[in-house]
């Protein structure tokens, strides 16, 4: 009979129909903004640089290396090193970035800046209500605005923030046995002279 | 990989198109394919051969493509008879070689009908200028047709033979040649926030860059 | 659609893209850049006469953002994120062509669990082009739109997997030269089984509401015939040429990555006209869900990466390399001459819908405008790959 096949396709849009609202598989629109669907914890969006402790300006595990400058495939970030130097996480004096501006418009967030860097000093953001109302300095983040704490790490990639913190605890396990050596030596220096 | 070796397809394509001088261009590293390069009178030739040969049967050009090389000089080592220490002996000795630039068109040939390949065919140029002609395989494989408009739109081969030889991806007004190595970028100026390399050495011909601490000549962090 | 009919005289007409001179009852329309159904900014010069096709010239270049010269100019690690926005529904099959023909340039191993999670992502993606496919194809028919949001609706469940796994949905910037960036949870499989499990009933009920349609195999059956000759002679690849019943699948021809562990069968269509391309993308989807199944039984714990590639620095020995895969719309290849540095002194990709697209004007030849739609529909581009 003609027209049976256009029937049998009307029959599969009025079973999605009616089971919309039955079926919650079969509703899928999501209300947003007032609804946001949970985001994965391995979401990226834009980088952003953590710092330990409570001080941005102190705590950030950024070198200016500009490891991850030279890497970024569309050069999106631009590092001036600091003249003078500033201990690191282990208590060695390292530089620090002056200036680390990434220009957003131009980031494509493939996270090859994460990947390469040494110092676990930049990490993935999930913030993505990013509009604003010009295109060129209102989209490049500063690193005033790039700095949020470990702690705000913690909470939005829990499980990758614990991994890291192990690493970095475990790299300065690995150093601690030399400043108790130094008092050691120290003590047993003026008996050898005394 | 091909039933046959790239000597015995040599041999036979020297053999069917008489005056043919073709070439093994060796591929140095692990991917181990090597391409025959023809000259350019009888590529159409050869190209025939190699698809209505029986036991060849190359039926599908996969990939055709351009490649630019600018004039290089190559090193190389020669065996030299030199005097040394009053013996007349074979000595290895460093020689540079200049190579003039040309313009390279590959193939890339699978068959099939018998489900082998790629045996990889190439041809150059005479020089970059006005000698950037090559014979087109269009009438032999119509896959070439698009590909082949595209070597003529990014590096300025024309292809003899070609049915609709114009600019494809580009503009048809379109002056130059953007895949070539010496192509020069308008200067389009736009404002950047962060431009690096040669984007910064344009960008300051414009306006003054931004200035180098920008604001952060008072960051220092305070230890004792 | 911009009209204009010819009334100068030939010497004063201005040069059109026709090649011939048009004569005074042909109407040169431009099924221009912006339209809702070319599949992205596609251009199509069609001489008209009344509503048969007479003649047809694409142009397209609208997408062109030079990605060759790009890769010239970047690492080899930092054109991957690039090819992800070659053909922008498929990432994952994008970055694994390139991954193939670097670690055929530069002789790498990969581990099997690599392997492994490649063929599952491989025929996910291919599942979600297919059903895109589709989607759209029937919208640009006049479907409305139904068709194509019950195939988004089984699309975002496979985004939702790739975003969880790679961290997005569609630019996943997945696969390294040497393996696989990110390992898969065991959560994570479980939820790829459910979803894979759960695809069948959705084919069954797609092709309920499409494949027996009447007013479908009206205006699919007997459009846009492509014989075999033509079809291997221009270098088309893909569903569209199994379509004309030629047997070439470049995972059962070459054999890459772990396809030969796997039984699936390939099929082929009689009669090469349009409704044949839309069968073939629906058997298709069916093999990938057998394909995949095999997979997720035969996946082992193992590492993902092979650890003697480095990730900075990368600099592959002196040579060339085309590497090539069965992309969802075709044969993707990548073809890499490597001067020893860190960039590449040549990155040529090989672009399936750019030279699908070369049979085009024989398709169309004959059929009413309506029908081009539909053809262009069925040949499946993505401007992304077709300019680069």
């Amino acid at each position: 009979m003609i027209g049976l096949g256009i029937l049998k396709g009307m029959a599969v849009t009025a079973r999605n129909f009616v089971g919309s609202y039955f079926e919650k598989d079969r509703l899928i629109t999501v209300q947003y903004p007032e609804e946001r669907s949970p985001l994965p914890e391995n979401y990226r969006n834009f980088p952003f640089l953590p710092y330990d402790g409570d001080d941005p300006e102190a705590g950030l595990r950024c070198v200016a290396c500009k490891i991850c400058e030279k890497e970024c495939p569309p050069q999106c970030i631009y590092i001036i090193k600091s003249e003078d130097k500033k201990p690191d996480y282990m208590g060695k004096p390292q530089f620090y970035p002056a200036v680390f501006d990434i220009d957003i418009s131009v980031c494509m967030s493939c996270q090859i800046c994460v990947e390469v860097c040494p110092f676990e000093a930049i990490k993935m953001d999930k913030v993505y209500e990013l509009s604003r109302r010009e295109r060129f300095d209102a989209l490049l983040l500063r690193k005033g605005e790039l700095s949020k704490s470990n702690i705000y790490y913690h909470s939005i990639c829990p499980t990758e923030a614990a991994e890291v913190d192990a690493k970095l605890a475990e790299a300065a396990a690995k150093k601690k046995p030399a400043p108790p050596a130094s008092p050691a030596a120290v003590a047993a220096a003026p008996p050898a002279t005394a | 990989m091909t039933v046959e070796s790239l000597e015995q397809i040599k041999g036979r394509a020297e053999v069917a198109v008489p005056g043919a001088r073709i070439e093994i261009v060796p591929n140095p590293g692990p991917a181990n394919q090597p391409s025959l390069l023809i000259d350019s009178e009888h590529a159409s030739a050869v190209a025939k051969f190699l698809r209505d040969d029986p036991t060849l049967r190359l039926d599908f050009c996969s990939n055709a493509t351009g490649v630019d090389w600018l004039d290089r000089t190559v090193k190389k080592t020669v065996k030299v008879k030199k005097v040394v220490d009053g013996v007349e002996k074979d000595v290895d000795e460093p020689t540079e070689e200049k190579v003039p630039g040309y313009l390279e068109a590959v193939y890339h040939l699978y068959s099939m009908t018998h489900k082998h390949g790629p045996v990889i065919i190439r041809m150059r140029t005479a020089d970059r200028a006005d000698g950037a002609r090559l014979p087109s395989l269009t009438p032999i494989y119509r896959s070439a047709e698009f590909q082949e408009r595209e070597i003529f739109d990014l590096y300025g081969v024309r292809f003899d033979g070609h049915p609709d030889l114009r600019r494809i991806l580009m503009w048809d007004e379109f002056q130059d040649y953007p895949m070539r190595k010496d192509y020069r970028e308008p200067d389009d100026y736009e404002y950047e926030p962060t431009p690096h390399d040669d984007v910064l050495e344009r960008a300051k011909q414009h306006y003054t860059p931004r200035p180098q601490l920008d604001g952060a000549e008072n960051i220092t962090v305070q230890r004792q | 659609m911009s009209a204009t009919i010819q009334t100068l005289e030939p010497a004063e007409r201005p040069p059109t893209t026709m090649g011939a001179r048009l004569e005074g009852e042909l109407m040169e329309v431009s099924m221009g850049p912006q339209h809702p159904s070319t599949h992205g900014v596609f251009r199509m010069n069609v001489a008209l006469e009344g509503e048969i096709v007479r003649k047809l010239k694409p142009v397209f270049g609208y997408l062109h953002r030079n990605h060759e010269k790009i890769g010239e100019n970047t690492s080899y690690l930092g054109s991957m994120p690039y090819t992800d926005r070659l053909d922008y529904f498929c990432s994952m099959t994008n970055n694994w062509a390139y991954a193939l023909s670097v670690e055929k340039l530069a002789g790498i191993e990969v581990p099997e669990r690599a392997e492994y999670l490649r063929v599952i992502l491989a025929e996910l993606t291919r599942l979600q082009n297919h059903a895109s496919l589709l989607g759209f194809l029937l919208s640009d028919m006049g479907a409305w739109g139904t068709p194509l949001m019950y195939a988004f609706r089984e699309r975002e469940k496979i985004l939702d997997l790739f975003e969880s796994l790679s961290g997005s949905r569609m630019m996943c910037d997945y696969m390294r030269f040497g393996g696989c960036r990110v390992d898969a949870t065991s959560d994570w499989m479980e939820r790829a089984k459910k979803i894979v499990d759960a695809f069948p009933r959705f084919l069954d009920e797609f092709e309920n509401l499409i494949l027996s349609n009447e007013v479908v195999i009206a205006r699919t059956q007997e459009v846009g015939k492509l014989s075999a000759d033509l079809a291997i002679n221009a270098g088309i690849t893909g569903p569209m040429l199994r379509a004309c019943g030629v047997n070439y699948d470049v995972r059962k021809v070459d054999g890459y990555g772990l396809y030969p562990r796997f039984k699936f069968r390939v099929p082929l269509g009689e009669h090469g006209d349009t409704y044949d391309r839309l069968m073939m993308r629906a058997l298709e989807m069916r093999e990938s869900v057998g394909i995949l199944k095999q997979s997720f039984e035969q996946i082992a714990a193992g590492p993902i990466m092979n650890p003697k590639v480095k990730i900075r620095a990368f600099r592959p020995p002196v040579g060339e390399a085309y590497g090539r895969i069965e992309a969802p719309k075709g044969e993707l290849g990548f073809y890499l001459i490597s001067n020893g540095g860190t960039n590449p002194y040549r990155y040529r990709v090989r672009p399936p819908s750019f030279i699908n697209l070369t049979v085009l004007e024989d398709l169309c030849l004959g059929h009413t405008v309506a029908d081009v739609m539909v053809i262009l529909g069925s040949v499946d581009i993505v401007m992304g790959e077709v300019d680069r």
